[in-house]
């Protein structure tokens, strides 16, 4: 099925209604087969149990990320070209988005507090990402501040355009600056220097994290294709009740 | 090219006359750097070492208060449809209309430097380093406020969500033009390097602003 089939909101929700229970059952059973990998695995030989803190902490921060990326590319959909479910799918992943974020913020934090001894440090990858946070935020107050859903999108489009230029700072923020957070270990030039028992079940919840933002995302289209056909028929209701 | 000129001379003529639109950003200034020795207390060192930082945030606070009459006041007569209307692309129209507004507004911030940088206890040097960076921040700060003002145009609340959606894009000018400042002031570090990247993110924000801004109107105004 093609993308410009997918633009009739019926089709979509016929897809998705099909869709959904498995993929549904398929991040269930990937998330218990990396929570159970990430509770077997060793303990680091320096930070010993916390280390398992990564096996959360870095998907959703991976997956924060990702989500500006999705949005970034809906937000070329409305812009460029016109596509009827960018904007639906563009709305539906800011939140889940802020959330990732807020996930990341919250358990690095927490890991930071045994590592570094402080909860929180002004240093380039935290701030960039606070940032990111903030940037989120700002995007959900824009959707909410137009009545119209269609032109609050393309202001939101443009809006995710501009704030894209944040992730490539994220991103390479720990070799541009000295910071306190560690450089990259995985997606680096030279291939990932993590050690095979932590790589296999970080990937595996990184793949688990990705289809749950998946699976959440396709539910909130569906929510929000629903809500807007609520919106349109309250409307129709009002002007027959006008006339 | 004579109706962007035109855009521009029209634009200053308005700031200059009508509702003291360039001397309030001025005022307001003034007043936080006023404000900062009630709160910090009047310990003349402590201020002399913030000194820069508490000239760049004035700054980028009194830039973002005036940035929404950039755009409001034209869209509520309906000028900006018309401007938007003309031959001269979008882009240039709102690339000239922040000029004219960096003149009316950012320039008298960094005119007055010195004499908040006094009230500060900065010394001679101090205050021309924070002035230049300002003279070469504030552009910066316009034209990328100039993106939210022409996304908060079109709503009638506008107004605080306009500073949210500006304030994180306006962060890197802000760090980069405290950091030129105090490599000047205090010394071991280049000065030229954080300021060439000051002078980097404006030229950026030059191009970039335009086009968003444009972008952003144009949804706007249908």
């Amino acid at each position: 099925m093609r993308l410009t089939e997918l633009a009739n909101p019926t089709k979509f929700l016929a897809l998705t209604a099909r869709v959904l229970p498995w993929l549904i059952a398929a991040t269930a059973v990937v998330l218990l087969i990396g929570l159970y990998q990430s509770l077997t695995a060793p303990d680091d030989y320096q930070q010993g149990a916390t280390v398992k803190i990564m096996f959360i902490h870095v998907p959703n921060a991976w997956l924060s990320m990702f989500v500006w990326m999705v949005m970034s590319a809906a937000a070329l959909g409305t812009l460029v070209w016109r596509h009827p479910l960018a904007d639906v799918a563009a709305k539906a992943a800011a939140p889940i988005g802020a959330a990732f974020t807020f996930c990341a913020l919250v358990t690095g934090s927490l890991w930071g507090r045994p590592m570094w001894g402080t909860y929180w440090e002004w240093d380039a990858r935290l701030t960039s990402v606070l940032i990111l946070f903030l940037m989120y935020l700002g995007l959900i107050a824009l959707w909410r501040a137009v009545e119209d859903p269609s032109r609050a999108a393309r202001a939101a489009a443009v809006l995710t355009l501009v704030g894209a230029i944040n992730l490539p700072i994220i991103k390479f923020s720990v070799d541009w600056w000295n910071t306190l957070h560690q450089p990259a270990s995985v997606m680096r030039l030279g291939g990932p220097t993590l050690d095979r028992a932590f790589l296999i079940p970080l990937l595996v919840m990184a793949l688990a994290f990705t289809l749950l933002f998946l699976t959440l995302h396709l539910a909130a289209m569906r929510n929000e294709v629903l809500r807007r056909r609520v919106r349109a028929l309250q409307m129709m209701q009002a002007g027959q009740k006008a006339a | 090219m004579t109706a962007l000129a035109a855009l521009i001379r029209r634009d200053l003529r308005i700031a200059l006359r009508v509702g003291g639109g360039a001397l309030i950003g001025v005022l307001f200034f003034l007043s936080m750097i006023v404000l900062m020795p009630f709160a910090l207390g009047p310990d003349l060192p402590l201020l002399a070492r913030l000194g820069p930082a508490i000239l760049w945030l004035g700054a980028l606070l009194a830039s973002l208060l005036t940035l929404d009459r950039l755009f409001m006041a034209d869209h509520e007569d309906g000028s900006l449809d018309l401007i938007a209307m003309g031959r001269a692309p979008l882009e240039l129209s709102c690339a000239a209309k922040a000029l004219a507004h960096w003149l009316a507004a950012g320039v008298p911030l960094v005119i007055a430097t010195p004499v908040l940088g006094f009230l500060l206890n900065l010394d001679l040097a101090a205050t021309a380093a924070v002035a230049l960076t300002l003279l070469v921040g504030t552009p910066a700060l316009t034209f990328t406020g100039m993106i939210g003002a022409a996304l908060a145009v079109t709503l009638h609340r506008g107004g605080l969500l306009l500073a949210v959606l500006v304030l994180p894009l306006s962060i890197p000018i802000l760090i980069f033009g405290v950091a030129a400042s105090e490599a000047a002031i205090t010394g071991p570090l280049p000065f030229g390097a954080p300021f060439a990247i000051l002078c980097a993110v404006s030229l950026i924000s030059l191009v970039i602003g335009p086009f968003a801004a444009a972008a952003s109107l144009r949804q706007g105004l249908d």
